[in-house]
């Protein structure tokens, strides 16, 4: 097919598996937190409009879960199914931190979701608030041991290799590897960011459309103040980010940089756009600004950094692609910081919630986040190549040795159903999104409570309550 | 070494499938008894049975496989590499049928009965493909050099496929006796009407897959049929006849829970019957659990935690049980 090899299949079908799931853990990591944090402030002040807003996420939530659980199935077995090789030799390795991410956090996750979807008036608030921090501590210690067995392939330390095989020696060194706090950071905030602009374009959308009340204007302040904060945060770790990938993965950064060659002493400049060649080796049309790559990466005027012909040929990522990732990702966190200093302007003037051009901008970036996370996530992973577990083994090493036919069929049934399955899901999210949130959608439960268990649920999924009716309901 | 940690590793996983079958069979069950239930308000209520707990019980699925990978590494890469076609229609089973639970309910009324759809297919082909999986693995698996060495379609072959055929019965009856004790009225009855055959089937499939396995496996009839193992084992076919006749008489007076935990016992002694047929192998007919056993350090790393979460892990499941205790009625969903 194409000239394909099995091993091109492969990767294509995790690339296309793992960035489907990655969209969805983002936005349930954000979302479980920021309903937490909706859930505390309606404990603490009482005001119906935290409860609304409440209610409004948990049902987005919920599809969102779903998805988000059966995508992430499908890549526990894709190990084991596509990268067999990779699973004799490094099992030892990421399968126990695989195992604790299960027993930690899917558990917690799966054990409280329950009792956050279906039981605010079965076992009263005080509970309902623990299970909810509890789906939102299990979805952050879920990114801790996920990220911590995908740094360790990043930045390797603490095993030995004996016959073949690796054997941790240190697990302590293993989990805590060299990239791994950086990219623990950056992706949790990456996390809330994305789902930040979400909340908050879904604000500016209804806000555009002249509907207008408390809850609309709490998400958009919210979600304000989470872009101006967080955002110019994210740059920074993102640069530490970055300084660390220099000292232990040279060549990813300048193929990042796009910068091939070094001469004499000259200290690096950064070039800003062009088009990095890998047959000619040279970046081409490049607009650059000089020096400004050493001041970045090595906070000095005069130090270059690693050129990629320093590397054998085959060692070199793919420069043209990282190279457009990179500046995707780093494009859009600049746009992200540039809203949030236009909404505290706008804060200070007042007009926040009737600015046009501002609510455009902000319904525009919604789905920035998402977008920054798959580029990130691809500048991370294709830069990390020809490896997979970065000097051990090589991607064409790990593969298992599946025949073209058995890799095209399966590929093509996970294209297609996934399309079809989470692009039907993306559209019931932002039919919820359209519907906007209810006010008092939930009166009943404050007479729920332990110690009444036949309290009578309100009957939201009766048949005439899907999407379009718009009756006011707790969860349809 | 006074530990014996494969052996451990052993018990904990077999601990965790187990469990997947006893928890994710019956509400797979309930996705397969979808057809003979038309009416949208009953569908409601089967599904509400479950909604609350799917979830979690799908992630000893998850707990499965991830305990395999660190403590087996070998035996996952070997098992899931060979069987590879059946897990990922498994896994597209899984997918439709997950996302159908919160789709359903979000669907218009005219669109309702494409996830319907989606509940019963997916349900199916998860249950079918992994009996086909569970068949080709006691079917054995050929290894050289620690890479499997069979070819792709070797599980399409009669005893693994009857092995899906009998999966589907076996989850259908859990979800049967399921919806026994969480529904009353008229859907209970039909329920079980349902019982009766559905539990003769069990038992036809029972009884033809005692016959099949030793017949087509040397090494699995000399275990069953030497002496003395013959007077050791003899205690399960026997427990399953009558555990056949009880399940029967229960359903035939009435009773409420117990047709589930005669199911429960039922599944329970098919799979130690696996169990001892397939010892100590875990990538049979010839890779024993010591040769795929990861190194001490990643066993025993992993056992610490295990030994400690998993007791919290069955008490908050427990609690989570226990808070949608009690009947599911009509309109009177927890969604
Ligand atoms: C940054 C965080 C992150 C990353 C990089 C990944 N995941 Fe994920 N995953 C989550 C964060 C997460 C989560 C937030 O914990 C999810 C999302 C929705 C959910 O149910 O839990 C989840 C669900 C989830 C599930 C279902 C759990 C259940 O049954 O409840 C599995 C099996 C995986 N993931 C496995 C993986 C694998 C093998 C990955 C690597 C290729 C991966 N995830 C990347
Ligand atoms: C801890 C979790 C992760 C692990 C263990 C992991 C591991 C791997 C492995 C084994 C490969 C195969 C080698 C290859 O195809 O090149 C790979 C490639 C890839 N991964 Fe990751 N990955 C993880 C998380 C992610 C996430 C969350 C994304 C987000 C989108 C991602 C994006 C990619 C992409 C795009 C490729 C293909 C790159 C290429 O083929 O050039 N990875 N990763
Ligand atoms: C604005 C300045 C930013 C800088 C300087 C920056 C820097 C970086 C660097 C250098 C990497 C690659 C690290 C490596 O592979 O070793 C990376 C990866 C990544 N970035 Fe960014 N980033 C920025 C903004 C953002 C934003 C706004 C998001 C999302 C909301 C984001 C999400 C990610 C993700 C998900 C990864 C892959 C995971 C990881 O390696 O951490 N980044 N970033």
């Amino acid at each position: 097919m194409f000239g394909w090899e099995a091993l091109d299949l492969a990767r294509i079908q995790f690339a296309f598996t793992v960035s489907f799931h990655i969209l969805f853990p983002a936005i349930t990591i954000g979302l479980a937190s920021y309903l937490a944090v909706l859930e505390g402030l309606w404990l603490k002040t009482r005001e119906q409009v935290y409860l609304d807003l409440y209610h409004f996420w948990l049902k987005i939530f919920a599809v969102n879960f779903g998805m988000g659980v059966v995508s992430g199935i499908v890549m526990s077995y894709q190990f084991g199914t596509n990268w067999s090789n990779f699973s004799t030799f490094a099992g030892s390795v990421t399968g126990p931190l695989l195992a604790y991410e299960v027993l930690t956090a899917f558990f917690l996750e799966a054990g409280f979701l329950g009792v956050m979807l279906f039981g605010l008036n079965r076992v009263g608030p005080g509970l309902h608030f623990f299970a909810t921090l509890m789906v939102a501590i299990g979805t952050l210690i879920s990114t801790f041991w996920i990220l911590a067995s995908n740094s360790w392939m990043h930045t390797p330390q603490g095993h030995a290799i004996v016959d073949g095989k690796l054997i941790p020696v240190d697990w302590l060194a293993v989990i805590f590897n060299p990239s791994f706090p950086y990219r623990l950071l950056h992706m949790a905030v990456a996390s809330y960011l994305a789902t930040a602009f979400l909340v908050g374009a879904s604000a500016a959308w209804h806000l555009l459309r002249g509907h207008d009340n408390l809850a609309l204007r709490k998400m958009l302040s919210m979600a304000m103040w989470m872009a101006l904060l967080v955002a110019p945060l994210q740059a920074v770790i993102g640069d530490f980010h970055g300084i660390n990938t220099l000292e232990h993965q040279p060549a990813k950064i300048a193929a990042i940089e796009g910068h091939w060659e070094n001469r004499a002493d000259e200290p690096t400049p950064l070039i800003l756009v062009g088009w990095p060649d890998m047959q000619r080796e040279e970046t081409r049309f490049a607009v650059e600004i000089p020096v400004l790559g050493s001041l970045i990466l090595k906070h000095s005027l005069s130090e270059p950094i690693p050129a990629l012909k320093e590397f054998a040929a085959q060692d070199r990522p793919n420069s043209t692609v990282v190279f457009w990732t990179f500046r995707i990702m780093v494009g859009l966190g600049l746009l992200m910081i540039a809203t949030g200093l236009w909404s505290l302007w706008l804060r200070r003037r007042g007009g926040l919630y009737r600015s046009r051009r501002f609510l455009r901008m902000v319904l525009l970036m919604g789905p920035s986040g998402l977008l920054a996370i798959l580029a990130g996530w691809l500048t991370t992973e294709i830069g990390r190549q020809p490896w997979v577990v970065y000097g051990l083994m090589r991607t064409r090493d790990a593969v298992s040795a599946h025949g073209i036919t058995e890799m095209g069929i399966s590929l093509a049934l996970f294209v297609v159903v996934y399309l079809a399955v989470f692009g039907v899901g993306f559209g019931y999210m932002l039919h919820l999104v359209h519907k906007g949130p209810q006010t008092n959608e939930g009166r009943e439960p404050l007479h729920g409570g332990a110690g009444r268990p036949r309290t009578p649920a309100r009957p939201l999924s009766a048949p005439e309550e899907g999407l379009d009716e718009g009756a006011p309901s707790a969860r349809s | 070494m006074g530990i014996d940690l494969p052996l451990i590793w052993a018990v904990i996983i077999s601990f965790g499938v187990m469990m997947y079958v006893v928890m994710d069979g019956f509400d797979l069950g309930i996705g397969m008894l979808y057809p003979f239930f038309k009416d949208a308000r009953d569908r409601d209520v089967m599904m509400n049975t479950v909604a609350p707990v799917w979830d979690g019980n799908e992630t000893w699925l998850v707990l499965g496989g991830a305990g395999l990978f660190a403590a087996f590494p070998l035996a996952y890469a070997v098992v899931l590499s060979a069987l590879y076609l059946p897990l990922v229609f498994m896994l597209i089973g899984l997918v439709f049928r997950g996302v159908a639970f919160e789709f359903r309910f979000k669907a218009r009324e005219n669109r309702r009965h494409i996830w319907d759809k989606a509940f019963i297919g997916g349900s199916l082909a998860a249950t079918f493909f992994q009996g086909v999986v569970l068949g080709a693995f006691i079917k054995g698996i050929p290894v050289v050099d620690g890479r499997f060495a069979g070819a792709a379609l070797d599980w399409l072959a009669p005893f693994p496929l009857f092995c899906g055929l009998g999966l589907v019965v076996a989850y259908s009856l859990l979800g049967c006796t399921w919806l026994i004790m969480k529904t009353e009225g008229p859907l209970q009855r039909r329920m079980y009407t349902l019982a009766r055959p559905l539990a003769l089937a069990l038992l036809a499939v029972i009884g033809i897959l005692s016959l099949w396995t030793p017949l087509a496996h040397e090494a699995i009839a000399r275990r069953w049929f030497s002496l003395p193992n013959l007077i050791w084992f003899l205690p399960v076919p026997l427990l399953v006849l009558l555990s056949i006749r009880a399940l029967l008489r229960s359903v035939a007076n009435g009773n409420q829970v117990r047709p589930f935990l005669l199911t429960l016992a039922l599944v329970f002694l098919g799979y130690s019957g696996l169990i001892i047929s397939l010892w100590p192998n875990i990538i049979p007919p010839s890779i024993s659990l010591r040769d795929a056993a990861a190194p001490p350090q990643s066993q025993g790393f992993v056992l610490v935690g295990a030994l400690l979460i998993i007791p919290v892990i069955l008490g908050y499941t427990a609690w989570s049980y226990y808070v949608f205790r009690g009947k599911v009625r009509h309109g009177e969903g927890y969604h």
